[in-house]
Parts: structure tokens; C-alpha cells; sequence
């Protein structure tokens, strides 16, 4: 087994186990809250979660600009816009599942257009046509170009999206851990809690990039090998001589 | 750049002249839509009289889809004419401003004429007419930018046609919910607070348009 298999297991294995001790310690170990009792538990998966999905917006739109910008220019890139954008997706979801959870005991109602909840549902909304979009394009070149000029133009659009709805409506729950004044209004137990879920949800992330991002470049490696494959044949058929095997590129650089 | 724009449109626009595609077949079809929502509300007097502008501004998305839909169209048709206006010379950030400021005419005269529509349809008195017609203004070039950037990205996709809206409107919400904000304000006789939805929708079309002059050349590269 390779390093990189080596340290790819190690960072799943990690995630998963972060994750199991994440929930026994807050279904099990730590107090219920003074106020919200046992609802606070939702809070050690729901930031995390959400945290997750930005930082994977994020990773999408650097790999992107990386793409665009003709020197750093390269398909890995655009691999990885792909695959932290599809992980970034599925974590939007739980976000607003795990939201919506918290918010019918809290609010009385699974949905209120809250202005973070309605940011959040466009943005799953805008990535769900950034990955269609993915799928939608023609070969790797014209795809990473199309959708990395997409995903940066969906991230110009989360602050104007997320400024407008704030200015249309407001009644969500302050930040409490990264309130102004960054003294984290939270303590012990339930602190350490968080953070354990912070990590390994992050952690889950990069498992879970990195696995996808492998994933497309054996398709885009399956892609370029089947052409050659078929031009070889329709030149055999034809009594020409084969043309040397390419060896794809991005299949090497693995 | 500004003269090859000028010219982009001015093409765009002469396409439109002789087709009528857009004034025979997508205005309607925005008229259709507001009858429509009518029917989906009762035709209750009150609330579509609370609710035109709202309703006014998702006519006018839709219509903007299927005007997108048709500026990309009439390049892909006759085999490849975006890549005529490619090889021609002309500069990717003109073909943008120029289709853009197209389909932003012609979204403009239809705004005109539904205007007229809701106000007889949903019997609205229109009034604060400066904020209605900067929110059109502005609401529009928004539109129209985002739309020609979308509109190239989504092109020679097989799933174009449904394609375009999963990605467009999304986007475009900010649009949406701002001018209709601004249009529900000054319907209503408060004008007043109206003003800072257009400074917001001011904002959405250069972010729009500036990003479009400089994305363009990446996304036509491939044709």
C-alpha cells in the first residue's frame, strides 16, 4: 500500500471514529442545557455541518480561480472543484435537515424564511446547478473551463444573495461560539464537544473529497482511454497503422 | 469593444425585428403567466392588488429565460454563428455587453407592456413612477447580464433548455426579491424606502456586468 492509500485510510478511519466519539459524547455524556435542555445536542453536528459546506464552497472556488489563472492551468484542479462541490452539496443538505430539526421544537415550524435559512437553501439550490452543469458539459477541457467560470460567479452571488435576504427578513439564533466579541459563551465538556465535531466533520470532508476526486480522474482517465482505444480500431479496420498508445496524461500524474 | 457591443446588439436586435420572436411568442407567453396567477389566487382584489409587483417580477424571470434561451439560440443555429462572430474578430467582452444590452431592450419594451397589463389585470394604480422605472432599469441590466453569462455556459449543452433555469434563477434571486421590493413599495404610495432596493439592484448589475466582460473570453474559448 502506497503513503498516500496509507494516509488517505488513516484520515477516513480518523473521521469515523471522531464522528461515533462526537455522538456518544453528546447524546450521552454531556449535560442538557439550561434553557434549550435536550435540543442543545443538535448544536455539537448542526455548525459543524454547516461549516463543512462552506469550507467546501470555498475550496471549489480556489480550485477554480487556480484553473483559470493560465499558469497554475491544469485538470487536478478542476477535479478538485468537482469533488469538494459535490461533498459541499450533500453537507448544504444536512445543514438544512439538521436546521430544520432544531428549528420545529425551537420555532414551532420545520421552515421559516429566516434569512441563514434562505441563503443556505439557494446556495444548496446554486451548487445543485453547478454539479448538473458538471455533468451537462463535453470533455474534461470544456467542462473545467464552463464550470470554473460558474463557480466563481456563484461565489460572488452567495454575499449578495445572503445580504438581500438578511435585509428582507431577520430572526435567526446570533452566532454563539464567533459572536464579535470571539469569547465563546460556552464551556467544558460541551466545548470540547464541538470542536471534536468540528474536526471530524472535517475530516470527514477531506476523506470524502479526496474519494470523489479520485473517483473522476479514473473516469476522465476511462474517457481518454476509450477513444484511443476506438480510433485504434476504425484505423485497423481501415488498414492504417495504429498510432502509438497515448498514455493519458492525467493517468501518470495520479 | 464598445463599437464591436454596438454592433452585437444592433445585429441581435435586427434578428428580433424580422423573427418577432420574443413580441410574438414570449410576451404573450408573460402575459399568460399573470393571468395565470390570477386564476392560482381567486382573482381575490386584495391580494392581488398586495401582490402584483411580486407577481409582476417573476412574469418577467420567466420571460428572461426564454429570452436568453433565444439569444443563445440564434448563435447556435446556422451551424456555429457564435463562432463566426469568434472568427470575425470581435472581442469576447463587445459580444457580451452587446448580446446583454439586447436582450435588455427587449426586456425593457416588455416590461412596458406588462406593466400596462397588471395595472389593468390587477387593477393596481401606478404610481411612483421614477422608482418603478429605475427598479425596471437597473432590475433588468442585472438580468440581462447574468442571463448572457449563464446563457453562454449553459450553450451547446445537450440540456440546454433545462439547464438554463437550474442555474439562472437561482442566481438571479436577489433580483427578484429587490426589485419586487422596491416596486410593492412605491405601488403601495411609500416610494420612500424603495430607493435603497435600487442602490442594491445597482449593485447586482455591475458585480454582473463586470464579471461578465471579464468571464466571457474563458467561457467562448471553446466555442
Amino acid at each position: 500500500m502506497t503513503t498516500q492509500k496509507v494516509a488517505l485510510r488513516s484520515v477516513g478511519i480518523a473521521s469515523v471514529v471522531g464522528t461515533g466519539l462526537t455522538v456518544w459524547l453528546g447524546l450521552w455524556v454531556t449535560p442538557p442545557d439550561r434553557f434549550m435542555g435536550n435540543l442543545v445536542r443538535l448544536v455539537y453536528i448542526h455548525p459543524g455541518v454547516a461549516w463543512v459546506a462552506f469550507l467546501a464552497f470555498g475550496v471549489t472556488a480556489v480550485a477554480s480561480a487556480l484553473y483559470l489563472w493560465k499558469r497554475t492551468r491544469d485538470l487536478r484542479w478542476d477535479r478538485l472543484a468537482g469533488a469538494s462541490a459535490e461533498v459541499g452539496v450533500v453537507f448544504t443538505g444536512l445543514t438544512l435537515v439538521s436546521g430544520s430539526l432544531w428549528g420545529r421544537p425551537t420555532w414551532g415550524v420545520w421552515w421559516t424564511w429566516d434569512p441563514l435559512l434562505t441563503t443556505t437553501s439557494l446556495l444548496f439550490l446554486l451548487y445543485l446547478g453547478y454539479l448538473t452543469l458538471r455533468k451537462a458539459s463535453a470533455g474534461p477541457d470544456v467542462r473545467a473551463r464552463r464550470c470554473s467560470v460558474a463557480a466563481l460567479v456563484a461565489v460572488v452571488d452567495v454575499p449578495i444573495v445572503h445580504f438581500s435576504v438578511l435585509w428582507w427578513r431577520s430572526l435567526h439564533q446570533p452566532p454563539t461560539v464567533l459572536n464579535p466579541t470571539l469569547t465563546p459563551e460556552i464551556h467544558g465538556q460541551m466545548a470540547w464537544t464541538l470542536l471534536l465535531g468540528f474536526v471530524s466533520l472535517s475530516l470527514a470532508y477531506a476523506w470524502m473529497t479526496a474519494m470523489r476526486y479520485r473517483n473522476a480522474a479514473l473516469e476522465d482517465a476511462h474517457e481518454t482511454q476509450w477513444l484511443a482505444e476506438a480510433l485504434a480500431e476504425r484505423r485497423a479496420e481501415g488498414g492504417v497503422s495504429p498510432l502509438p498508445t497515448p498514455v493519458p496524461a492525467e493517468a501518470s500524474s495520479r | 469593444m464598445w463599437r464591436d457591443a454596438l454592433l452585437v446588439a444592433a445585429k441581435d436586435l435586427r434578428i428580433e425585428m424580422r423573427s418577432r420572436v420574443v413580441a410574438n411568442q414570449v410576451l404573450p407567453f408573460a402575459g399568460l403567466t399573470l393571468v395565470l396567477f390570477a386564476f392560482a389566487l381567486d382573482a381575490d382584489p386584495t391580494v392581488l392588488h398586495a401582490t402584483g409587483g411580486g407577481l409582476f417580477w417573476v412574469a418577467v424571470l420567466f420571460a428572461t429565460v426564454l429570452a436568453v434561451q433565444r439569444s443563445v439560440g440564434v448563435e447556435s443555429s446556422n451551424g456555429e454563428a457564435g463562432e463566426g462572430l469568434r472568427m470575425a474578430g470581435i472581442d469576447p467582452a463587445g459580444i457580451f455587453l452587446g448580446k446583454s444590452a439586447a436582450i435588455g431592450a427587449q426586456l425593457i419594451a416588455l416590461e412596458a407592456v406588462l406593466t400596462i397589463a397588471v395595472a389593468i389585470l390587477y387593477h393596481l394604480r401606478i404610481q411612483g413612477v421614477a422608482i418603478l422605472a429605475a427598479a425596471a432599469i437597473l432590475g433588468t441590466a442585472g438580468l440581462a447580464a447574468a442571463g448572457t453569462i449563464y446563457g453562454a455556459l449553459s450553450a451547446s449543452s445537450r440540456v440546454r433548455e433545462t439547464l438554463l433555469p437550474l442555474l439562472f434563477l437561482p442566481v438571479v434571486a436577489p433580483v427578484l426579491l429587490s426589485a419586487a421590493r422596491a416596486w410593492q413599495l412605491a405601488l403601495a404610495g411609500h416610494p420612500g424606502p424603495g430607493a435603497a432596493w435600487l442602490r442594491f439592484l445597482g449593485m447586482f448589475a455591475v458585480v454582473y456586468m463586470v464579471t461578465g466582460t471579464l468571464a466571457y473570453e474563458s467561457i467562448m474559448e471553446d466555442g
